[in-house]
C-alpha cells in the first residue's frame, strides 16, 4: 500500500526530486535590510540535564557594539559556541542576516561567512611567527589546493603590515607567537580577527589579565571597530564595559534578564539582585 | 633551478641532498667499477642493504609528514607501505610467467597450489608495469582517503585515531594471512625473477634500483619541503597545535588532514614498491602493528618535524638493527625498547634536536 | 489476629516435625537391621548364592555360546559379586586354578606370576607362579554380552548419570534380550532423562514393528532426543528410491517422521545457538578481563599503556612459577597464583608509572611510545629469563572436564569458571572504586586533578595506586588466560589490540561500558564465526569498531557534559 503511494508520487508528472532542487546559495550577499545581523530566537541548550540556555532571544544590529554581562554559568560562552557552530541547540534558530541559517553550517563555513571569535583564553599559533599568524587568518581562499600554491600579493602584505600596526606588534612580527606576553597574545588574536574582515566579531573577555594601559588601548581598538563591524563583547570587568558600552545585555540562567544602556541596566532592580549585588 | 628555489632557506636540506647525490654517484662507482678484489669494492649485498635503508627513509619521511607536521600519530603506516609493496610484488609475480615450479604461464605458483583455475579479477592488469605503478600509488592512496575521510570528518583525534589506525593495519594483517584473499597467504609473494625484462639478481639492475630509490627519496624530500614551506605547511602546523583556532578562522581542518594523510600514504606506498624488488619478498608480516610502531620510533629518534631528521633516524635505527640482530640478537629488542623510552623521555626533538640551538619547550 | 495465626502455624510446624522425626526413626530401623529377616528369606538367599557359585564354575569349560547362556543366567541372579566377576572377565583377568580345587580367581600380573583373589569368598590368596593357573578364555562376542550385562547391572545403581550411560551402551547392542530387559525396567525407571533414553532405544526397534501405532509412538519418542544416531534412523525412514519415491509405504509414517526430524533439527539449532552463546560469553569475558585493567589506566587516568598486554603476560608467568613451586598442590595453586600475579603485575605497574609515565602526563602520544618500549623490554626479559618457548600451565582437576547438558550442548568447566571469575573481578573492582577511600580519591583525581590536590589528596600517590590497581588486574587476567592457552612471551601482544578495542568501543572511563562492550564483542565474534570463519569474523568486528568510532567517537557510553567535550 505504502509502496503504491510512493510509486504514484514518483510517477507524478510535475515531480521535482529533492536532489534536483539547487541548494540555496548560502554565501550570497548577506541580507540585513531589517536591521539586525544576528538573530537568536527561542534557543535552548542543555548539557546532561543542566540548561545552559533557556529560550534565549537575542538580536544584534549591524555595526553595533554590544556588551554582554552576567554571572558565571549564565550561558555567555555557550551562546558564543552556538553562534560559531561549536554547539548545536536543542531547539531554536540562529540566523546570520535574514538569509543564512547558521545551524546548517560548520565552524569553518561560519567563519568564512564573516563571524569571527576570540576565545576566553588567548589562542594563537604559538609555533608560528606573529606575521604568519596574521597571514593564516587573512580573508582569502582557504581551500587546500589554493593554500598549497598561495603567494602573498603586495596588497595582502600591506594589509598584514597595517594590522600589525593597529595591534602594536610591528616590531615583533618575526617572533614566535608563543613568546609573546599574555596581553600581546590577546591583541594578536584580535588582529587575527581583523585579518578576516568579519562582519561580526565575538570577543570573549578581551581584557582579562591586561594591565590598565593595555585595557585602555583595547577599549580604543574595539570602539574603532564600531560601525564597520558588529562587535559582541563578553566581559566581567564592569569598568571596562562602562567605558565602551552603548547597549548592554544581561544574561541570567540562560536567558536575557535585562537589556538597555549601562545606566538602565545598572538601576534595574532584578539585575542588582542577581548579579551586581548590593 | 626549481630545486634551488625550493631549498632557498633550507641549509640542512642542501646538505642532505648533497650527501644523497654523493651516494648516488659513489655507490655505483665502488660497486661496478672497482674490481671485486679491491679493498674499496662495495659488495652488491651492501648496495641492496643501503637501498633498503633508503626506502625505509622514504617511509620515515611519510610518517614525519603525518606525525611531525600534522600531529597525527599513525600506528598504521606500515599498511600503506605494504600495499605499495604488494602492488609491486604482484607485477613481479606475473613477470615470473611460466618459469615457476608448476610452469603455468598465467597463474602464480601459490594459486595452482590452492587449485585455482583462473586469475582472480584483481590480478588482471598486473602484467603491465605501468598498471602496477598506478596501483602502487592508487591502492594506498585510496585506502588512506577512505579511512581518513571517515576518521577526520567525525573528528576522531589523538590516541583514538592512533588506536584505530593500528586496528586498520591489524585487520589487513589478518586479511592478508588468509589464503582465500589471493595474495599468497602466509608466504606472501616471492621468488621474483626479473623486472621489465632485466634479471633482478644482476649487479647492474640492483645498482639501478638502488639509484632509483635514492632519487625517489630526493624527490620525496623535495615534495615534502614544497608542502611544508608553503602556506599549506603553516596551516598544518597551526592545526596540529591549535585545531579549534584553525577551524574558527575558516579552514576545513579535516580536509587538510585528509590530504596530508593521503599524500603521505602514497609516499609510503612508493617506498614499499621500491623495497620489494630489493628484498625479494613481500608477506603479511609487513602489516604487523609492531612494524608500524617501529616506524614512528625511527622518526622520533631522528627528530620529528625536520624531514631530514626522519631520514637520519630511519637509517641509523635500521643500521643498528642489522648490526645487533646479526651480532647479538637478544640485545636488539632490549635496545629497541630502551630507545623508545629514552628518546621520548630525554630527546623530544630527536638526535637532530641535539644539533640545533635549544628550543623553548612548549 | 495475625499474631494468633502465627502461633498456630508454629504449633503445626512442631507437630509435623515430630511426625517426620518418628517416621524417620522407624525407617532408619528398617535400614539398620537387614540381618533381621525371616528364616525362609535367608534360606533363599543362601540358595541363590550357591547357584551363583555353580554357574561361575561353568565358565571353565564349554564353548562360547554356552558361556553366553551362563552370563545371562548369572545376570538374572543379581548377586553382589556379579559385577566384579564380569569386570575381571571382560578385562581378561579371571583365572582358575589348575589344581583339584579348580577355584576361580581374579588375578593381577606381578613380575613372578599372579597375585590372586578368590572371587567367591573375596579372600586374598597371595602370589602364585604362572603355571599354576589358567585364564578363562573369552571372545569378542562374549565381551559384548558381558558389557551389556554390566550395563544392565548399572541400571540398578542410584546415580542417574551412570544409568543414563548404561542405557546408551545397552542401546548399542539391541537384541531380543536387551530389548526385553529395557522393556521391563522402563515402568520402574523414575529419572526423566533415563526414561527418554530407554524409550528412544526401544523406539529404534519399534520403528520397524508391524503395528502402525507402535511405529508412530516410536517416532514420537525419537523426536524428543538429540542424539545424531537416532536422527539418522529417522532419516533412513525417509529414504527415496532412484525414481524419487519414498521407500516407506505408509504416508502417516512419512509425515510423522518428517515432522519429528524438523522438531529435532530446530531443537538442535537452538542448543547450537546456546553453545555459541556460551563460547561468545566465554571469549567476551576473557576480553573483559584483559581490558578491564586498561579501562582503569586508560579510562580513568587517560594513560595509554601499550605494555598492558605484557602485564597480563607477567601474570600468566607468575602462575607458571607458582605451579612450579608447589607441584604437589595442583588443586589449590591457582588460589595462591591469583594474589601473587596481582602483586607482581601491580608492582611492575607501579614501577612503570613511577619510572616513566609520571614524566609524560599530558602527552598521550609520547606515553604510548614509551610504554610500547616497555612492552618490548618486558617481552625480551621474559624470553631471556624463561625461554622463547611456550610453557603450559596445568589445569586443576576441578577445572578440567565439562558439563554435558546434552549431545549438542557441552559447557567446558574452565570456561565456565572464567566467566564466573570475570564477574567476580568486575564486581570487586566496582566495589573498590565505589566504596573505598582509594576509589573515592581515584575518581576525584580523574574528575578534577587540581581541585583534588587542593583538597589535600596526594595525587601522585593516587596515580601510582590507580596504575598499580589496573596493572594488578591485568596480572589476574593473566592467571585466567594461563588456563586457556599456553603461556609465552607473545601472550600479551595477542590481547593488546583487542583490549583497546573493548575500551574504545565501550567508552573511555566507564567500567560498565568495558563490561558490556567486551561481552558483546565476544558474542559478535562467535556468532559471526559459523558464517565467516574465525579470521574473517575478527576482521569484520575490527572493521565494525573502526566504523563505529567514526559515528560515536566517544564509544557506547560516553562521559557526558561540557567538561568532557574539552
Amino acid at each position: 500500500m505504502e509502496l503504491l503511494t510512493i510509486t504514484r508520487q514518483l510517477m507524478r508528472r510535475g515531480k521535482v526530486f529533492d536532489f534536483l532542487i539547487p541548494e540555496p546559495v548560502q554565501d550570497s550577499a548577506l541580507d540585513t535590510t531589517h536591521g539586525p545581523i544576528l538573530y537568536l530566537e527561542d534557543i535552548s541548550v542543555s548539557f546532561d540535564g543542566f540548561r545552559a540556555l533557556n529560550k534565549l532571544n537575542l538580536y544584534i544590529d549591524e555595526g553595533e557594539l554590544r556588551c554582554i554581562i552576567g554571572p558565571n554559568g549564565a550561558g555567555k560562552t555557550t551562546m558564543m559556541d552556538l553562534i560559531t557552530g561549536k554547539t548545536k541547540p536543542d531547539t531554536g534558530s540562529v540566523f546570520f542576516g535574514q538569509n543564512i541559517d547558521l545551524l546548517k553550517l560548520d565552524e569553518p563555513a561560519i567563519a568564512q561567512a564573516g563571524i569571527c571569535r576570540k576565545f576566553q583564553k588567548p589562542t594563537v599559533f604559538e609555533q608560528l611567527p606573529v606575521f604568519n599568524n596574521l597571514e593564516l587568518a587573512m580573508r582569502t581562499d582557504k581551500r587546500v589546493w589554493s593554500t598549497l600554491f598561495a603567494k602573498l600579493s603586495g596588497e595582502q602584505n600591506d594589509f598584514i603590515d597595517e594590522t600589525l600596526e593597529t595591534i602594536g606588534l610591528k616590531e615583533l612580527s618575526h617572533q614566535e607567537a608563543g613568546s609573546l606576553s599574555h596581553g600581546q597574545k590577546q591583541w594578536l588574536e584580535i588582529g587575527m580577527l581583523l585579518m578576516q574582515q568579519p562582519k561580526v566579531l565575538l570577543v570573549d573577555e578581551p581584557v582579562a589579565g591586561m594591565t590598565h594601559q593595555e585595557t585602555e588601548r583595547t577599549a580604543e581598538l574595539l570602539l574603532a571597530l564600531e560601525g564597520k563591524h558588529s562587535v559582541v563583547v563578553v566581559e566581567h570587568d564592569m569598568e571596562f564595559v562602562r567605558s565602551i558600552a552603548r547597549k548592554v545585555t544581561v544574561l541570567h540562567e540562560g536567558s536575557v534578564l535585562a537589556e538597555g544602556s549601562m545606566n538602565e541596566v545598572q538601576n534595574n532592580a532584578r539585575v542588582i539582585e542577581v548579579y551586581l549585588g548590593s | 633551478m626549481f630545486i634551488t628555489k625550493i631549498l632557498q632557506d633550507d641549509l640542512s636540506g642542501k646538505i642532505f641532498l648533497a650527501v644523497l647525490a654523493a651516494v648516488i654517484m659513489l655507490v655505483p662507482l665502488f660497486n661496478l667499477l672497482v674490481p671485486a678484489s679491491s679493498l674499496f669494492h662495495l659488495p652488491t649485498y651492501t648496495v641492496t642493504l643501503f637501498g633498503k635503508y633508503l626506502s625505509y627513509a622514504l617511509l620515515a619521511l611519510a610518517v614525519d609528514m603525518v606525525w611531525g607536521y600534522c600531529g597525527i600519530l599513525t600506528l598504521g603506516h606500515g599498511a600503506f607501505f605494504a600495499l605499495g609493496g604488494y602492488a609491486m610484488g604482484m607485477y613481479l609475480m606475473r613477470q615470473i610467467g611460466d618459469r615457476g615450479v608448476y610452469g603455468n604461464p598465467v597463474l602464480p605458483d601459490f594459486m595452482l597450489f590452492l587449485d585455482w583455475q583462473e586469475l582472480p579479477w584483481y590480478w588482471h592488469g598486473f602484467d603491465q608495469f605501468w598498471f602496477a605503478i598506478i596501483m602502487v600509488v592508487l591502492a594506498p592512496g585510496l585506502l588512506a582517503y577512505v579511512f581518513g575521510w571517515l576518521a577526520f570528518r567525525s573528528r576522531v583525534t589523538g590516541v583514538y585515531l592512533s588506536i584505530i589506525t593500528q586496528a586498520m593495519t591489524y585487520a589487513l594483517l589478518l586479511a592478508f594471512f588468509r589464503n582465500e584473499m589471493g595474495f599468497g597467504g602466509n608466504n606472501g609473494l616471492t621468488d621474483f625473477k626479473d623486472i621489465l625484462g632485466f634479471n633482478l639478481q644482476s649487479d647492474n639492475v640492483r645498482v639501478i634500483i638502488f639509484m632509483m630509490t635514492a632519487f625517489a627519496l630526493a624527490g620525496g624530500y623535495l615534495a615534502c619541503r614544497v608542502v611544508v614551506s608553503s602556506k599549506l605547511g603553516r596551516v598544518v602546523i597551526a592545526l596540529r597545535d591549535t585545531e579549534s583556532r584553525t577551524r574558527f578562522i575558516g579552514y576545513k581542518v579535516e580536509l587538510f588532514k585528509l590530504w596530508i594523510f593521503v599524500f603521505s600514504a602514497v609516499m609510503a606506498g612508493i617506498a614499499g614498491a621500491l623495497y620489494v624488488p630489493q628484498v625479494g619478498i613481500i608477506n603479511p608480516g609487513e602489516f604487523s602493528p609492531l612494524n608500524s610502531i617501529e616506524l614512528v620510533i625511527w622518526v622520533a629518534v631522528g627528530g620529528r618535524c625536520t624531514l631530514y631528521g626522519a631520514v637520519v633516524g630511519a637509517v641509523l635505527v635500521n643500521f643498528g638493527k642489522s648490526f645487533f640482530t646479526a651480532a647479538l640478537p637478544e640485545v636488539w629488542l632490549f635496545a629497541l625498547g630502551a630507545l623508545f623510552i629514552l628518546v621520548t623521555l630525554f630527546l623530544p626533538y630527536g638526535l637532530v634536536g641535539l644539533l640545533r640551538p635549544k628550543r623553548r619547550s612548549v | 489476629m495475625k499474631k494468633k495465626r502465627s502461633v498456630w502455624s508454629s504449633y503445626l510446624v512442631k507437630l509435623f516435625s515430630l511426625i517426620i522425626f518418628i517416621s524417620s526413626l522407624t525407617f532408619a530401623d528398617n535400614q539398620i537391621s537387614p540381618e533381621v529377616k525371616t528364616r525362609s528369606e535367608a534360606a533363599a538367599h543362601e540358595k541363590a548364592a550357591s547357584v551363583f557359585e555353580n554357574l561361575l564354575n561353568q565358565f571353565k569349560e564349554g564353548d562360547f555360546s554356552q558361556k553366553i547362556a551362563v552370563i545371562k543366567q548369572i545376570t538374572r541372579l543379581n548377586d553382589k559379586r556379579t559385577r566384579l566377576v564380569f569386570e575381571r572377565l571382560v578385562h581378561d583377568r579371571l583365572f582358575y586354578a589348575k589344581d583339584a580345587t579348580q577355584r576361580i580367581y581374579s588375578a593381577e600380573t606381578t613380575p613372578g606370576g599372579y597375585r590372586l583373589t578368590d572371587v567367591i569368598s573375596g579372600q586374598n590368596i597371595g602370589e602364585v607362579s604362572q603355571g599354576s593357573v589358567a585364564k578363562i578364555k573369552i571372545n569378542n562376542r562374549l565381551r559384548k554380552t558381558l558389557r551389556t550385562s554390566l550395563a544392565q547391572l548399572d541400571m540398578s545403581v542410584k546415580d542417574p548419570d551412570i544409568r543414563l550411560k548404561a542405557v546408551k551402551s545397552i542401546g548399542n547392542v539391541l537384541n531380543e534380550d536387551t530389548v526385553k530387559f529395557l522393556r521391563t525396567i522402563l515402568p520402574t525407571e523414575t529419572d526423566y532423562d533415563v526414561r527418554t533414553a530407554i524409550k528412544a532405544s526401544l523406539a529404534m526397534v519399534d520403528l520397524h514393528a508391524d503395528d502402525l501405532n507402535v511405529r508412530l509412538e516410536a517416532i514420537k519418542s525419537l523426536s524428543v532426543t538429540l542424539d545424531p544416531e537416532f536422527n539418522t534412523e529417522l532419516k533412513e525412514l525417509l529414504e527415496k528410491d532412484s525414481a524419487g519415491n519414498y521407500l516407506e509405504q505408509d504416508p502417516q509414517i512419512i509425515e510423522a517422521a518428517t515432522n519429528a526430524i524438523k522438531k529435532i533439527e530446530s531443537r538442535v539449532s537452538f542448543y547450537e545457538h546456546l553453545q555459541t552463546l556460551f563460547f561468545g560469553l566465554s571469549l567476551g569475558s576473557v576480553l573483559v578481563l584483559a581490558a578491564i585493567g586498561l579501562a582503569i589506566t586508560f579510562g580513568v587516568m587517560g594513560v595509554i599503556n601499550m605494555a598492558h598486554g605484557e602485564l597480563i603476560m607477567l601474570g600468566a608467568y607468575t602462575t607458571y612459577v607458582v605451579q612450579l613451586l608447589m607441584p604437589n598442590h595442583i588443586d589449590i595453586f591457582l588460589f595462591i597464583a591469583i594474589p601473587a600475579a596481582f602483586a607482581v603485575s601491580g608492582l611492575f605497574g607501579i614501577l612503570i608509572e613511577r619510572g616513566v609515565i609520571r614524566f609524560l602526563y599530558g602527552r598521550p602520544l609520547e606515553t604510548l611510545l614509551a610504554t610500547f618500549g616497555i612492552s618490548l623490554l618486558l617481552q625480551q626479559l621474559v624470553r631471556t629469563v624463561f625461554s622463547p618457548l611456550n610453557r603450559s600451565v596445568t589445569t586443576p582437576s576441578w577445572m578440567s572436564g565439562s558439563l554435558e547438558i546434552n549431545s549438542v550442548l557441552t559447557l567446558t568447566l574452565n570456561r565456565l569458571y572464567i566467566i564466573g571469575f570475570t564477574l567476580l573481578v568486575f564486581l570487586m573492582l566496582l566495589a573498590v572504586l565505589k566504596k573505598t577511600r582509594l576509589g573515592l580519591e581515584v575518581r576525584a583525581v580523574a574528575q578534577n586533578r587540581s581541585m583534588a590536590k587542593a583538597m589535600g589528596i596526594k595525587t601522585e600517590w593516587v596515580d601510582a595506586m590507580t596504575f598499580g590497581l589496573g596493572s594488578g588486574i591485568a596480572g589476574v587476567a593473566g592467571v585466567a588466560l594461563s588456563q586457556l592457552t599456553n603461556v609465552g612471551p607473545n601472550l600479551g601482544q595477542a590481547y593488546i589490540i583487542d583490549s583497546f578495542m573493548v575500551v574504545v568501543f565501550g567508552g573511555v572511563g566507564n567500567l560498565w561500558g568495558a563490561m558490556i562492550s567486551g561481552l558483546s564483542l565476544g558474542l559478535a565474534n562467535k556468532f559471526l564465526e559459523p558464517y565467516a570463519g574465525a579470521v574473517l569474523a575478527k576482521i569484520l568486528v575490527l572493521l565494525f569498531i573502526i566504523l563505529f568510532i567514526q559515528k560515536r567517537p566517544r564509544g557506547l557510553f560516553p562521559q557526558k557534559g561540557r567538561a568532557a567535550e574539552g
